[in-house]
């Protein structure tokens, strides 16, 4: 009755794997790691950390080898299809709302809690008594003035630059998209790799304001509840930039090696999609964290 | 043929070596197997923990722990159980049975399904080691309000690293039930024919997948705030610990929803096949399960009424709150018509869903007090809260998964368990969990707070009934340990379709269910549907 045929009206029932497991221990050491570090255990937590990342990039490699090796054998259906552009998108969406916590954040303390800590409505007697003196505004840094006077990142400067860059490389992706399903691959390669530089101008343009904003503005995470929120959105933000840069390279070598065709190429509509999640996350970090 | 293809014990007769069926799996059923076995292991870890609490206040005075460590019992018992009990059990019972009753050859994506099983063992390594760690494991309550959680032991980055595991196990296990409901069922098995189990799967996975990343972020920020000078939570530089109160219950709510809406399908399964009847009102079930998800987004701030929030805040939360009480009612109606007229019998999963029913709905009558905020001002952080969702959560959750593992365990073992042992167990279990939590109703009316390991003498008669019960109760779960063990090893054979009254494509499929299960799709048959034929 076990059906691991490539027969495609059969849902394909992968065989066995260790990489869930070796992905398992994985997370443990870098997670264990980081909190050993965190902790003062420098040391092990660095080895530990650092083995652990070895080991998930290990566990990628093998893994995502494993399908695309049974991917191009042919032995995914339609079906098989479906259920990975299922995942992907609900795993998007839960990325969504990752970022919620962080935007929620945000406006909380625009809305509320700074206001309240400066005396509007039922924080009156908090401003009073505890904090008084304190005018609420935003930016701030809190009745304490934690982390010390900051200075700020004007919208229009690089903000704007990048994001009129992540906006043309969800342009360039669409344009490698066209390429790849009417089957012109070296305008697929073109585009993509254009997307690829783009997303890595990006992150050299926002390694740059970070640097900047440590080194010459005094804006740091420990900025307060300015800095929190502006580093912590951007940096996850960036973070996520990066993991999408790394998968467009990704399947920019797949490309080069035919791996898609043009009715199908999950991989590449997968990649597209998160690329494009992360250039709507940034239209709403450069509205609320730059420009209002 | 396939009778002899058990999936439990004759690891053997498809000759994959113990590691690459156990460790290495795809299986739905062996990693259905996985969860459940974890997560009663994780139960009786829990409950050890429950018992030392239990015990401490035995009697009024500090006898048997120092605070500190009742603080971390309190905090890391219910972890275990939220997380590591009845999470994982609801997980493994969907494992074993969407892609069953379903008419799907597995999950949609197995090998994912295996790694949402194997992050879980490491990551209650993880929390559980914090215990043995200097300072001690985290001692501020499950919910790590912040100031507090992060004024303990340095542990705390071991326990938001834990929570961050247990948070991409559950997403990725609830990607995969997603999946396999909206693409691998059967022809035929249309969605508003599939099982209420699945239905009800279904939705909290979807709760599932908007609600764990929220937690993920509310304890990143927890992090930063101890280790990277954030100040999220912190007033002095504009932040605000109730900050973290509003992002960890828009997490929390749905999250107590997440651990009853599968016990809801699990009791809407068990009562039609005794009642020998089909579900009374199936569409009305599958829109009151969706009514309660929706609302459980809308009314997080009642676990902060006394927190301080402005009054229109209080009224919306409040009414919002009241509200769910309608989808429920509706649901407990249904279950109570589908009784009506049945020709009933009362074998064990029966009279846990029975259980379930009556208790559980008790359970819901204390919520809707606490949910009348000037009476919850009194009831806030008493042990009436305590009550209440255990009350949910033990004679809800636990006895729903208690009902559907005797419910499934002959398809699953291909034997019966023993009735006589069976119904011991309910009727032990039933009797001291009244007498372990029916009294914190009264302790808590009186004004004992929770999570304190000393209390006035006044509640000393009260307390030690409670205690009592605790550990028949605890005593009691051994009993179910080794009715499910012996039912693994053998017993009386069971039949296909197990139950009389069962319906189902569950039970079409031999006992024990083969390996693999329908390779090719099934036929569906309208009849054959535990809800009867829906079409007109």
């Amino acid at each position: 009755m076990a059906n691991t045929t490539h027969d495609p009206n059969v849902y394909y029932v992968p065989h066995g794997s260790k990489w869930p497991l070796v992905g398992s221990v994985g997370l443990f050491l870098t997670v264990g790691g980081f909190a050993n570090w965190m902790n003062g255990s420098t040391g092990l937590g660095q080895v530990m950390s650092l083995a652990g990342v070895a080991i998930l990039l290990w566990m990628m490699w093998g893994w995502f080898g494993d399908v695309i090796r049974e991917s191009v054998r042919g032995m995914y259906n339609r079906q098989v299809g479906v259920s990975f552009r299922m995942g992907m998108i609900w795993f998007i969406f839960s990325e969504v709302m990752f970022f919620a916590a962080f935007f929620g954040a945000l406006f909380y303390a625009r809305a509320l809690s700074v206001p309240w800590l400066g005396g509007v409505g039922d924080g009156a007697a908090t401003n009073a008594f505890l904090w008084s003196g304190f005018d609420a505004a935003w930016p701030t840094n809190g009745p304490a003035a934690i982390g010390g006077d900051f200075g700020l990142i004007p919208a229009w400067g690089l903000p704007l630059l990048n994001t009129l860059i992540l906006l043309a490389s969800g342009v360039t992706i669409t344009i490698a998209h066209h390429a790849l399903k009417a089957g012109q691959r070296t305008r697929l390669l073109v585009w993509l790799g254009a997307t690829i530089v783009l997303g890595v101008i990006f992150l050299v343009f926002q390694a740059e304001e970070y640097v900047h904003a440590y080194r010459d503005l005094n804006l740091t995470l420990g900025s307060g509840i300015y800095g929190s929120t502006f580093f912590m959105l951007t940096g996850f933000h960036g973070l996520h930039v990066t993991l999408g840069t790394i998968m467009l390279i990704v399947i920019w070598f797949r490309c080069l090696k035919g791996h898609f065709s043009r009715d199908d190429h999950f991989g590449f509509e997968a990649v597209a999609w998160y690329w494009h999640f992360v250039d709507v996350v940034w239209l709403g970090l450069f509205l609320f964290v730059y420009v209002l | 043929m396939a009778t002899d293809h058990t999936a439990h014990h004759d690891a053997h007769h498809h000759t994959p070596s113990f590691a690459q069926r156990w460790l290495f799996g795809t299986n739905h059923k062996d990693i259905g197997t996985l969860y459940l076995v974890f997560s009663l292991v994780m139960f009786l870890i829990g409950g050890a923990m429950a018992l030392v609490i239990r015990a401490e206040l035995f009697q009024p005075g500090l006898q048997l722990v120092n605070p500190e460590f009742f603080n971390q019992m309190t905090t890391v018992h219910a972890l275990v159980m939220i997380f590591g009990a009845v999470m994982p059990a609801f997980v493994g019972l969907g494992n074993w049975m969407i892609p069953l009753m379903v008419g799907a050859p597995d999950m949609a994506l197995p090998r994912m399904n295996n790694w949402s099983f194997w992050i879980l063992p490491f990551a209650f390594l993880m929390l559980l080691s914090t215990l043995f760690m200097e300072g001690g494991g985290p001692a501020g309550g499950w919910t790590l309000y912040p100031p507090l959680s992060l004024q303990g032991g340095n542990s705390i980055a071991f326990v938001i690293f834990a929570i961050h595991l247990m948070g991409i196990s559950s997403i990725m296990g609830a990607i995969n039930i997603i999946a396999t409901i909206l693409n691998m069922r059967a022809p035929g098995m249309d969605l508003l024919k599939m099982p209420i189990f699945v239905w009800s799967w279904l939705i909290t996975a979807f709760l599932l997948i908007a609600v764990m990343p929220v937690l993920a972020g509310a304890v990143t920020m927890l992090l930063t705030d101890k280790f990277f000078a954030t100040s999220f939570f912190n007033a002095a530089g504009g932040g605000d610990p109730v900050l973290f109160q509003h992002i960890f219950w828009f997490f929390g709510h749905p999250e107590v929803y997440i651990m009853i809406l599968p016990a809801f399908g699990i009791i809407s399964e068990i009562i039609p096949t005794f009642a020998r009847k089909p579900l009374f009102g199936y569409q009305a079930m599958v829109y009151a399960i969706a009514s309660i998800a929706f609302l459980s987004f809308i009314v997080w701030a009642h676990h902060m009424f006394t927190v301080g929030m402005p009054l229109g805040g209080e009224l919306f939360f409040m009414y919002a709150t009241m509200l769910i009480a309608v989808p429920t009612g509706v649901k407990v109606f249904n279950w109570v018509s589908t009784m009506w007229k049945g020709s009933m019998t009362f074998e064990t999963p029966m009279l846990f869903a029975l259980g379930f029913v009556v208790m559980f709905t008790i359970g819901g009558f204390s919520g809707l007090m606490l949910a009348i905020v000037p009476a919850d001002f009194q009831y806030h952080d008493t042990y009436f809260v305590v009550a209440h969702f255990h009350y949910v959560l033990v004679t809800g959750a636990i006895f729903a998964i208690m009902a559907g593992t005797y419910y499934w365990l002959p398809k699953w073992t291909g034997f019966m368990y023993n009735e006589t042992l069976g119904k011991w167990h309910f009727w032990l279990s039933t009797i001291f969990v009244n007498l372990l939590f029916f009294p914190q109703h009264f302790l808590g009316l009186a004004g004992m707070p929770r999570r304190i390991p000393d209390y006035n003498i006044a509640f000393s008669d009260f307390n030690m009934i409670s205690s009592v019960g605790a550990f028949g109760f605890g005593l009691s779960q051994l009993l179910f340990a080794y009715i499910v063990w012996s039912c693994a090893r053998g017993g009386a054979r069971a039949t296909d379709r197990v139950w009389e009254g069962a319906k189902g494509l569950e039970w079409t499929v031999p006992s024990p269910a083969p390996h693999h299960t329908f390779t090719t799709p099934p036929r569906i048959d309208d009849r054959e549907l535990a809800h009867g034929d829906v079409s007109h």
